[in-house]
Parts: structure tokens; sequence; C-alpha cells
């Protein structure tokens, strides 16, 4: 098999895979993969900016906010129907991130870090200080009847499941099908040496602003799949620790693979629900995880398969 | 008509003067080197002409246009390409890769593997093409540099210290290497050594202090008395 | 003139803090994300000490006053031994590293100390009145009205800050540690070359720094309550004044808490809070973007 082959074989495979396990999971880990693969695709986008182009962001609860609440709100509040509301959260998030793209990237190192960090801490403050729409940290609910896209209901766990997939398939093969491209192998090369890239006759800032709202619009789709699919729109996941989360999964799974953010959502997801039996201070093991991750496997899951067999992963 | 111009140059960094009013000509197709004792400002001059440090004052041409506020990606789209002092290729990145990447933006998309071969066939890392880049030794990996300019096909090809770390076959390498680029691509080498310069040189320009001190042919430029003199007092014997 | 009062206590504490947070990246490098923990863990050591020593409450506090900034401290020096070294304090990993000790301790407080806010007794708690002057038909007449009123632990608060603040400026300024400290900040490599145990001074900074912020939280915790989550917005403020003030300058360190402390109660006056704390954050990622070297220092990121 030739070497591009192999490569859309394993993740074609891998969709296929998670297509045909929803008819055998029992309810339960049924539910649970549905809201990995939604989650898998917020850390999908955070990898390109993180994993490819080497931009730590403390702050993509931000855009995943922003499609939650693009879509809740345009649902709750002007009306929409489920398509229109989906546009305009995933719009939302592409305005959002060009934004907040602009003014971050005059920084970088630390400073992007905690620049990101700020505006992401002003947007969830936003959400609570508009609280007669948001509902603030309670939230609000989405009634059934108001997610029913193209007469399929995805309220029902079956259809749920299908759009999650969907969902996941496409953010998977459209971070694949990017950094196989001169665009991606440029973001990549960035991560490596930007002063480099820049001397070879790129525009470097234009480069890491498409990454960023490619990065962005990505992370509020999943936000306004989230909402949508699971039918809550809540602050919570404007919060500090809901950026926290995608850069966790991208740490875990392997920064800069494509496999990585599904396998560091799949198996930190796990880990949470497993210790919930023993404690209710879940983020105490993201926070042994994000040490023991640093300390001792800073390539991931994934980085070090490629490291030490599978050389031609992506 | 000359290729590169600047008048006036300068770059201070605080109370520092890097670089003070050099007016600078290259024409069209001639190999010039440009030396200097250490700290003369070479590294800053070409910094300004390539784009990556802003000058203080002063303008700079490039082909009848002036570039001055020009940011560096559009000067190397113009037809500049700029290799660095320190080995600056990407670790991670197959040699390949590290070619390529200078190729996109200069060669037509279909051309890039062919221009990407040859580029690494001239520098002598043919074989070496799928090895990953920071696993090359120093030397070829001041050669990848090379290899990354030359596959933009400047027209104005920019080599910081480019034998620094050489061993000398390399060296002769380099300096037939430059001898067959002479009169189709216009070259400006920063160099110490002066073997090199004496060889493939047609014209030398000599910094001292920011400030120009002489240029000439290599043999005038041997007969000076005041490049002697910068050079014994700048401590610099190696020259 | 009370909300002046209140807001020099404010700054006071600030001030603490934030020198904490300053010192450790002025001379390490190192984003602390995890000083509002520290900062926490002071608080809860208190509240723990002064329940389990019986007494006049004076001496429980005095007690948690050197011993909860020690702890607090020797917890950190570990961390750093144990983590940051590890990392040879790359300025990426080890925020990411200190956000992870962030959410060890503060779940750790809750599954041990748990949910609750809790009280602890200041040493003295005297009501003072404070004198209002007045134009009535007297001539200039002195009242001592109601509701004008601080107490002399307030006051007490301000004064150790002070007293606190000189002496880190002298043991920066005059002793050899500082002058370690100072050198290590200006070249790591060149500290090096010249026999300073460089991951020895870290070690210490970080302990400091850590200290710093439990000593602060020691201090207003009886004014204050106890609480796991009470590190956050300490942090936010630190981060504000440790950039506005300019990253590692301590002077601008302390204009910038004595700044935002007294501007603390006003601002609150004409906003909401959650206003005021999204206008708050707005202008630490603008001042980064706009004037990184802070709004009185000269040095960047």
């Amino acid at each position: 098999m030739s070497g591009a082959g192999r490569i859309w074989g394993l993740h074609l495979g891998l969709i296929a895979v998670l297509f045909a396990l929803q008819f055998l999971l029992p309810a339960y880990h049924h539910g649970n993969l549905a809201r990995i693969m939604v989650l898998a695709s917020y850390a999908v986008g955070y990898n390109i900016l993180f994993g490819y182009t080497g931009l730590l962001s403390l702050g993509h609860a931000l855009f995943f906010a922003a499609g939650m609440y693009g879509m809740g709100l345009g649902i709750q509040h002007g009306g929409l129907s489920p398509a229109p509301a989906l546009v305009l959260g995933i719009g939302a998030g592409a305005v959002v991130s060009l934004a907040l793209g602009l003014l971050a990237l005059r920084t970088s190192g630390v400073a992007f870090m905690i620049v990101t960090l700020m505006f992401a801490q002003a947007g969830y403050l936003t959400i609570l200080y508009f609280g007669e729409y948001t509902r603030g940290d309670e939230g609000f609910v989405i009634q059934s009847a108001q997610r029913v896209l193209w007469g399929i209901d995805l309220s029902e766990p079956s259809n749920r499941y299908f759009a999650a997939l969907v969902l996941f398939a496409a953010c998977l093969l459209l971070s694949l099908w990017l950094i196989r491209r001169p665009f991606g192998r440029t973001l990549i090369a960035i991560r490596e040496n930007e002063e480099r890239v820049r001397m070879l006759g790129y525009d470097t800032q234009a480069h890491k602003l498409g990454a960023m709202v490619i990065s962005g619009t990505i992370s509020a789709a999943a936000g306004a799949f989230y909402g949508l699919l699971f039918g809550y729109a809540g602050a919570s996941f404007g919060a500090v620790p809901h950026s926290i989360l995608p850069l966790l999964y991208v740490l875990l799974g392997g920064a800069g693979t494509i496999l990585g953010p599904f396998m560091g959502a799949l198996f930190m997801f796990y880990l949470i629900d497993l210790s919930s039996g023993v404690t209710t201070a879940h983020m105490l093991i993201a926070g042994v995880a994000l040490v023991l991750l640093t300390l001792f496997a800073p390539q991931g899951i994934m980085g070090e398969l490629r490291r030490r067999a599978f050389g031609w992963l992506p | 008509m000359s290729l590169l111009r600047t008048r006036g140059l300068s770059r201070h960094f605080g109370g520092l003067i890097a670089v003070e009013g050099v007016d600078f000509d290259l024409e069209e197709g001639e190999v010039r080197a440009l030396i200097g004792p250490n700290g003369a400002g070479k590294s800053t001059l070409v910094g300004m002409i390539s784009g990556r440090i802003p000058p203080s004052r002063g303008t700079i041409e490039f082909d009848g246009v002036e570039i001055t506020s020009w940011p560096a990606h559009k000067r190397i789209m113009a037809g500049m390409s700029y290799t660095f002092q320190i080995t600056s290729v990407f670790p991670g990145l197959p040699v390949r890769e590290n070619v390529a990447l200078a190729a996109r933006r200069r060669v037509p998309q279909g051309e890039v593997t062919q221009a990407v071969e040859a580029a690494l066939a001239r520098v002598g890392l043919g074989e070496r093409i799928d090895q990953e880049a920071g696993d090359l030794s120093y030397g070829h990996q001041r050669l990848l540099e090379i290899a990354m300019g030359l596959v933009q096909r400047p027209r104005l090809l920019i080599l910081d210290e480019p034998t620094q770390g050489l061993a000398e076959g390399e060296v002769a390498q380099f300096k037939a290497l430059i001898r067959d680029l002479a009169g189709a691509t216009t070259i400006l080498l920063i160099e110490h050594n002066m073997q090199v310069v004496m060889e493939v040189a047609d014209r030398v320009s000599v910094l001292n202090f920011g400030e120009m001190l002489a240029q000439g042919t290599p043999e005038e430029i041997r007969a000076n008395a005041e490049v002697q003199a910068a050079y014994l007092g700048g401590g610099d014997a190696a020259a | 003139m009370l909300a002046t009062l209140e807001g020099s206590v404010t700054a006071a504490v600030l001030a603490l803090t934030a020198v904490g947070l300053s010192l450790v990246f002025g001379v390490m490098r190192v984003v602390n994300i995890a000083h509002g923990e520290f900062f926490m863990l002071g608080a809860v050591i208190a509240y723990v000490l002064t329940r389990a020593i019986s007494g006049h409450p004076a001496v429980g506090f005095a007690v948690a006053l050197v011993v909860a900034p020690v702890l607090v401290g020797v917890l950190a020096v570990v961390a750093d031994m144990t983590i940051l070294k590890r990392l040879d304090y790359d300025p990426e990993r080890t925020i990411v590293a200190t956000i992870g000790l962030l959410y060890i301790i503060q779940q750790l407080t809750l599954m041990s100390y748990g949910p609750d806010a809790r009280p602890v007794e200041a040493p003295f708690n005297t009501r003072l009145a404070l004198p209002w002057f007045e134009w009535g038909e007297n001539g200039l007449a002195m009242y001592w009205p109601w509701g004008l009123s601080t107490t002399s632990y307030k006051l007490a608060v301000i004064g150790a800050a002070v007293v606190l603040l000189c002496g880190i400026w002298a043991m920066m300024a005059r002793t050899r540690i500082g002058l370690v400290m100072r050198a290590t900040q200006a070249d790591r490599d060149m500290a090096q070359a010249f026999g300073i145990p460089v991951e020895k001074v870290y070690a210490m900074v970080f302990g400091i720094g850590a200290g710093l912020a439990a000593m602060a939280a020691v201090l207003i915790v009886p004014i204050q309550q106890a609480h796991y989550l009470m590190g956050a917005d300490p942090l936010l403020l630190s981060f504000i004044v440790v950039i506005i003030g300019g990253l590692g300058s301590l002077p601008g360190t302390v204009v910038a808490a004595i700044l935002i402390g007294l501007s603390d109660g006003i601002i609150s006056v004409f906003f909401s809070p959650t206003l005021a704390k999204i206008l708050a954050t707005l202008l630490v990622g603008l001042v980064l973007v706009f004037r990184p070297q802070g709004l009185f220092g000269t040095r960047g990121v």
C-alpha cells in the first residue's frame, strides 16, 4: 500500500469502526461515545493551533462557547430552526477567533498564553453579565421539539450518535487534508522555526491567523453541536477549565498527530468516568494528568507510537 | 543599473551605532564579498537588506524599486534569498521537506519535486534527501541551508558566513558552486575565510565600526593600508 | 475616606501576593498559575491552626502567621524540585505544569477541607471611630459619626504589609541573597558560570514567592473567609498588577498594587462587580498586546 493510501485507509477505518460500534455498544457507552466524538472534534480544532502551529492557547473555551451560545441563543431568543442556528454558532466562532487572532497574534510565547486566557475569561464573565439571556451558570435547556434538524430528532440517541459521528469525521478528515497540503506543511514549519519560514518568503502572520480561525471555527462547531445534541448551554463551557480540557486531550493523545485528539478525549473521558466512583473532585485527575504528561510523556500516546514504531503517522 | 542600492542606511540600537550611513551598490551578476572585523555591522547590514531588521534611517532599492518598508516575505518573493549565519534548518522535518518549503514559494507547483532534487544534488546532499535534517552533521546542515537558498532561484542570493564550520573538502565544493552560479545569480557573501573571498569575489566591501571603509577588487583591498589597520586594530588577526 | 481605607487593606494584601508572583517571574521567568492556590492554602492552614490551638485567638493567629507561610513555602520548594526543575524551567511547559498543580492543590483541599467558607477570628479587633470635621453652628466641629469607623486589625494589616515589603526590598537590595537573586535574574548562564547555585536560588525564590502569597492570605483571612476557591481572585488581580506594573519589576508591582487596590472599591461603586472584572481582564489582555513592557516597566515578556 502506498503512503497516502495507508494514511487515508487508517483514518477512514477508524470512522468505519465508530460507525459500526453504534450497533454493538450498550446504551451507556453508546451515549458516552457520542459525547466523546463531539469533545474530540473540539480537540481536533485545538490541535491545529497547538499541535501543528505550536501556539499554546489557554482560551479555546471562548470559541466553544461562541459556537454553543451562537446556536443556543439563536434558537432560544432568535426563534431559529437548528440548521441556521448551527450556521450562526459556527459563524460566531469564526468572527471571534478572527478578532482574537488579530489581537493575540501580536504577541508570542508566554504573553500569547496569558492574552488568550484573559480574553476567554472576559468572554466567560460576559456570559454571566448577560444572565438575563444566558441564565449564567445555571444555563438553559433547549427543548427536544426545537432540536429537529431536517426532520431528524437529534434528541433521539441513535440520531445523536450519528450526528456526532458526522461532525467528528468531517473535522478529522478536514484536519488530515489540511496538514498534507502546502498550507498545513507551512504551519508545521512555523512550529519548528518561525523566523526561518518568514525568511523563506512566507507571511507567517497570515498563516498563523489562518490557523487560528480554522482552529477556532472547528472548536465553535463542536460547541454548537454539543449544545444542540445534548440540549443544554451553560456558562461553565466558557470557563477556564473548559479551555484546559482540549489541551489535556491533545497532550495525552499526542500533540501534532491527527488521531491524538480522539485518543486523548477517549482515555481522559473514561479515566474521569471511572474515578467519579471514588471522588467528585474530578479535576484532580486532570491536574495529575497534566503534571505527569508534561514531565514524562510530552509526546502523548500517538506521539510515542509514531516515534517508536510508526514513523508514517501524520 | 544596480540590482541593489542603499543610501544612508543606518541602524542604532539604543545609543549603540551598529551601521551608519552606508551607501552600497551591487551590480547585476557580480559576486560581492562583505568583510570586516567582528562587530563591524555586517550582519546588521544584510539584516536590513533582507528585511529582518528595520533600519533607523536610509533607503533600500531592489531592482529599481524602493523596498525600505517592505516586510521580509515580500522581498523574498521579489527575488532575494537569505541563508542564516547560524544554521537554521527545520531539524524535525526531512531534508526534502526543508528544501520543498523554500521551493513552494518560488517554483510552480508541478516542478517542486524536481527542483528540490536538483538543488540538493547541486550541493552534494542528493543521497540524504530522506533523512531528518536534525540528523545531518553541522557541515551538511550548512549545505542544506545553501540548497534552500538555491532552490528559490533568487536574483540576489545573500549568504551569511556559509563556510563557517565546513570541512576543507566541503569548502572546495562550495567555491566551485559559487563559481558555477556566478554570472547568472548576483551573490552577496559575508565571509571570514579570506582565502575564499580572494578566490570567488569579483569585488570586496569592507565594513568597520558600522561604516563603509573601502570597496574594490580583492587585490586592491589586500593592498589597502586602512583595511590592514582595521583588521589588526580590531584584533582579528585571522584575516 | 472609608473607601480609601478599605482600598488600602486590599492594596496591602495585593501588593504582597503580587510581589510573590513578580519575584518568581522576574528571577525564574516562570508564570506560576498556581500562585492563587498557594494563597488559598495559606488561609486554609491558618483556619486549621487557629482551630487546633486553644486559648486567646491571638496565640493561634501568631502561630499561623509564621507556620502557614513556611509550610506553603516548603511545599512550593518541593514542587519546584520535583516538577519545574525537571522541565528545565521551559516557560510554556511550566505554565502547563502549574495549571496541573493548581487543580491538584484546589481539589485536594476540596476533598479534605470541604466546600464551605469558614471564618478565622482576628487576634484583636477594636473598633476605632474616625473623626470627621464639619463646619457647624459653632465653627469647626469634630464628629465621631457612626459607620465611619475601622478596626485596629485593618490598620495592623496595612502596617504589617508595609513592614514586609520594606523587608523584601532590603533583602533584594542589601543582602548577599538579594545580590545572588538579582545576578540570576540578569543572566542565568553567567550566574551559573560564577558559581552561583542557580537551581537552589530558583527553589528558594519559588518558596519565598509562595510564602508571600500565604502570608498575605493569613493577614486577610480574618476579614474574608477561608474557601477552596478563594485563590482565583487574588491570582487574577496579581496578574493585573504584575502585568501593569511591568513584568518582573518589584517597584512597578507595588505601585500598580496600590493603584489597583485603591481603585478597586471605587470601580465597583460605578459598575457591577462582574462588569468591573470584565474590564479588568480586557485591560490585562490589551496591555500585554499593545504595551508588553507594562505601563511603568521597561522590559517585555
